[in-house]
């Protein structure tokens, strides 16, 4: 079946099965490869991509779902005002171990700052939960989204006062 | 069985420069050979000249470094080409990274294991940079017509300051490749005090890409004519395909090939599923989500074998039953623990166990692979380039010249990629069709045909004399292992703590056969040890009513050099209690731990050390317990020696972080065995740590003088007990076996 997909502003034409996810579509079909493959389940995040703006997996999501729709990736979201801080942000604070995960990391991150501009700790874990970093980079990636946002870095979960 | 090329002594504990001297004879294949720095000079052109292997100069100034080790995210693209930059004295702006190919004459021993890269490489790669800014050195002298000594570097640069005369590397390129290169052990290096690079915070080198979404690794890589494959093995270990249902695939949409592979059990020269193929289905399809739909539909009979009769509760029923008998082995017998035992004033006992792990790099295994007349090319994220050669070679009947192996990035390792499995597959797949192919392992294919860190169980007795103080310590240790002794990462040493602090103990071993693989996982053997001994070391504390961490101290000892008694893979370095005491101190004030009596009721803190991979670690974590019987880990403190320098301080902080964020995931996951494969197959069952689970990790860094050494490993281990040794400070339950059961830690 012909799709024609909306990705990073351009129109990209595919011939696919409707029930093919997302996530094969762009990396295998339109050489966009920044999304990941991590479990297939929706249970890692390292496919996460904006559909419409909302944070989706793309490892469950068919293609059909999302014809009509305006995707963005990885490849596309430093395009954004908020994308481009992030990035910077993660650079900056030398998040990277492995990096694997880290573009569906920035994905969720993004979207996050675009609806709430100061999030608090309690804001990022919500909104950050989804993503796994097989290496344990969360202490960076917090910091980072802080500073994306332009808040001070210090973490305030430190637990009980003594 | 063991992984071939990546020696043992490696993947355990690392070795000192004196040990790796020593050990090179021992372990042989070819890898851990001294130190090689060919002359390698490309004819004068506008690519550069190059100096040697791993440095090439642009006229306009811009330096290519080679990248020698694979990159797993433990940074070794960045921190050893900052080795060579800082002799060869040159801006790192003017640095660029390549990554070298799979080649054991240039740049052997070319793999990631053991933290070992800092270690192995902190002199020989500056002897490299320094022999490069020798020879601009000379070719300036030579062009002026002055004295060597008269010249100085700095920034890519020649200058002769009496004269004022100044010729950049890029204009001396030409000529000092022309040059004979200078013996390595000759050249002079830099004062620590004048390093320009070295121990500065230097981001890693490919980051600007990975934000991007770049293509680097391996599940990236794409060449001309590829197909997709799926390689589906019997969920036994070991099993074997009697048939399967292949014609019927072949018509499905897109396939272009399914057919059975037969393992070769019997190679000569292999040990074991990692190093080799095994028995399987390939599927190779015009998208890997169309092989995946073919493989909905595939039957196939499978002959499970024996190991379908192995199960986790079976080694946990059988472990606890052979501890309580005479042992197999003796790995530590001094003094006489049954009349200390006897004559003690408190004896406790205790059992610990803990199970099997999974690796789950977030990158499923993955390779590339392309086949044609006799020749192999092969891209592949692996931490051990050279097995995988020898393996394909053995494999396929190829000579191992005629393969090329292209190293990707790896999205994680953690031990996982030094085997060969999924490398080999892809190359057979790709022999068999004829055409390039990027096989590529589904999440539960992962998870169920991993090696494990193997479980354990250990049956602890000691003895405190009327002071409290140690005098006696037993430990049968249940694991892993035949008649001929323990399965791969499945053992521990001689120097396991308290051996040699304490005058009676004995440390026994006894084994039980298993066909589930097994093998090292970050920190291996040490990332149980660490949790059993350090836990069991806090009872004992407890039990003598003394701080833990004064406890811990106090049996160290006065600082002093200790002789290492494990000669298992090559002589060790020795241990050195003053560098543990400077670590244990320096995290008791950085962590507040004399001030803990003040945290609110719930919360507590608890402490471990340990050593593994040449490195100190002294942890603390604080911890709250719930009432609803959950813990949240507060905050990890880590305090670290890994000798003088701290190659790149931000790279170094990073990777202890993940390591104790690392630990702590592994404090509460597990993997099953039931009827011989695996339970869990996705991050549903099998969790890792998130985000909101996740402590603040601070590490403070004491430096001394002793060579650098690596930091991929070591400061997991200790984390463990400490996690569970602050639950038990917050609400009294002593955690013996894990993983940690969140909603079971009723405050007693």
């Amino acid at each position: 079946m012909k799709f024609t997909l909306n990705v990073n502003g351009e129109s990209r034409s595919v011939d696919m099965d409707p029930q093919t996810p997302l996530l094969w579509v762009l990396r295998d079909e339109l050489d966009l490869k920044g999304t990941k493959f991590g479990c297939g389940m929706s249970l890692c995040g390292a496919c996460t991509v904006h559909v419409d703006g909302t944070p989706t997996r793309a490892c469950v999501t068919p293609v059909s779902a999302v014809a009509k729709a305006s995707i963005t990736t990885i490849e596309g979201i430093g395009a954004t005002a908020i994308g481009g801080k992030v990035q910077a942000a993660w650079l900056d604070v030398d998040v990277v171990q492995c990096g694997y995960c880290q573009a569906g990391q920035i994905m969720s991150a993004t979207a996050l700052l675009t609806r709430n501009a100061a999030p608090s700790d309690a804001d990022i874990d919500a909104a950050m939960a989804g993503n796994i970093c097989r290496c344990g980079t969360y202490t960076r990636i917090r910091a980072a989204i802080k500073r994306a946002a332009g808040l001070p870095m210090t973490d305030t979960r430190e637990g009980p006062p003594r | 069985m063991t992984m071939s090329a990546i020696p043992e002594a490696a993947t355990k504990s690392g070795l000192s420069r004196r040990g790796f001297l020593k050990a090179s004879a021992l372990v042989g294949g070819g890898l851990l050979l001294e130190f090689h720095v060919p002359n390698v000079r490309a004819a004068a052109s506008a690519k550069g000249e190059a100096l040697n292997a791993y440095i090439k100069v642009m006229p306009d100034g811009i330096v290519t470094i080679t990248a020698k080790n694979p990159e797993i995210g433990q940074g070794v693209k960045t921190m050893l080409p900052m080795l060579i930059a800082e002799e060869l004295d040159v801006d790192w702006t003017n640095v660029r990274i390549e990554q070298a190919i799979a080649d054991g004459a240039k740049y052997a021993p070319q793999f990631a294991g053991g933290s070992t890269a800092a270690p192995l490489n902190w002199e020989p790669l500056r002897r490299v940079g320094a022999a490069g800014r020798e020879m601009m050195v000379r070719a300036a002298a030579n062009a002026w017509g002055v004295p060597a000594s008269e010249l100085r570097t700095g920034s890519g640069a020649v200058m002769h300051v009496s004269s004022g005369r100044k010729l950049t590397y890029g204009e001396l390129a030409a000529a000092a490749a022309t040059l004979p290169p200078p013996e390595p052990s000759s050249v002079r290096l830099k004062d620590p005090k004048d390093f320009k690079i070295i121990g500065t915070s230097v981001r890693g080198v490919d980051s600007p890409l990975v934000v991007q979404g770049k293509p680097l690794f391996g599940i990236d890589v794409a060449v001309p004519g590829m197909k997709y494959a799926i390689y589906a093995k019997c969920p036994v270990f070991g099993g074997k395909v009697v048939k399967a249902n292949v014609d019927a695939l072949k018509s499905l949409p897109g396939v272009r090939a399914a057919f059975v592979l037969r393992g070769d059990a019997g190679a000569a020269g292999s040990t074991g599923p990692l190093d080799r193929l095994v028995d399987g289905v390939a599927i190779v399809a015009d998208s890997w989500w169309l092989a995946a739909q073919a493989r909905e539909q595939l039957e196939v009979e499978w002959d499970e074998g024996d190991t379908a009769r192995d199960s986790d509760a079976r080694f946990a029923a059988e472990a606890a039953k052979l501890s309580r008998q005479a042992p197999a082995t003796y790995i530590v017998k001094s003094g006489d623990v049954d009349t200390a035992l006897a004559s003690a004033a408190r004896v406790l006992e205790a059992d610990y166990a803990y199970p099997f792990l999974a690796h789950a790099t977030l990158e499923p295994q993955n390779c590339t692979a392309s086949y044609a007349g006799g020749k192999l090319e092969v891209w592949a994220p692996t931490q051990n380039p050279e097995s995988n050669r020898t393996v394909i070679a053995r494999t396929l009947g190829l000579a191992p010249q005629d393969i090329t192996i292209h190293l990707t990035r790896s999205g994680g390792g953690f031990g996982r990629r030094g085997a060969s499995d999924y490398a080999v597959e892809a190359a057979a797949i790709s022999k068999h069709t004829g055409v390039p192919v990027k096989l590529l392992w589904n999440r539960a294919d992962d998870i169920q045909h991993d090696f494990y860190r193997p479980a354990g169980f250990h049956h602890f007795k000691a003895g405190l004399d009327g002071h409290g103080n140690l005098v006696a310590f037993r430990d049968h240790f249940v694991t892993p292992g035949s008649g001929d002794g323990p399965a791969s990462s499945a053992f521990a040493g001689p120097d396991e703590f308290p051996s040699r602090f304490v005058p009676h103990m004995e440390f026994a071993a006894s084994f039980i056969p298993s066909g589930v693989p097994t093998g090292p996982l970050r920190a291996p053997e040490s990332n149980g040890l660490a949790f059993a001994f350090q836990s069991f070391l806090d009872e004992l504390a407890h039990a003598a009513n003394r701080d833990p961490l004064q406890y811990r101290l106090d049996l160290l000892g006065e600082p002093r050099i200790l002789d290492s008694k494990d000669d298992r893979y090559g002589p060790q370095p020795d241990f050195n209690t003053g560098r543990m005491r400077g670590v244990l101190e320096l995290v008791r004030d950085k962590s507040g731990w004399d001030a803990r009596r003040k945290l609110p009721p719930g919360t507590g803190m608890g402490t471990a050390f340990y050593y593994s991979h040449m490195g100190y670690f002294a942890e603390v974590v604080q911890a709250t317990v719930g009432a609803d019987g959950t813990v949240k880990v507060d905050k990890v403190w880590i305090a670290a020696d890994v000798g003088s320098q701290i190659i790149n301080p931000t790279g170094a902080e990073n990777q202890a972080q993940g390591a104790a964020i690392d630990g702590i995931g592994q404090a509460f996951a597990r993997i099953n065995i039931q009827n011989g494969r695996t339970v869990q197959s996705n991050f549903h069952d099998y969790a890792l740590l998130r985000m909101n689970q996740a402590p603040p990790v601070e590490v403070h860094f004491r430096r001394t003088d002793n060579p650098p050494t690596g930091l991929g490993e070591p400061a997991l281990p200790p984390v463990i007990p400490a996690l569970c040794n602050a639950i038990h400070a917050a609400c009294g339950k002593r955690l013996r076996r894990l993983p940690i059961e969140q909603g079971t830690l009723a405050r007693a």
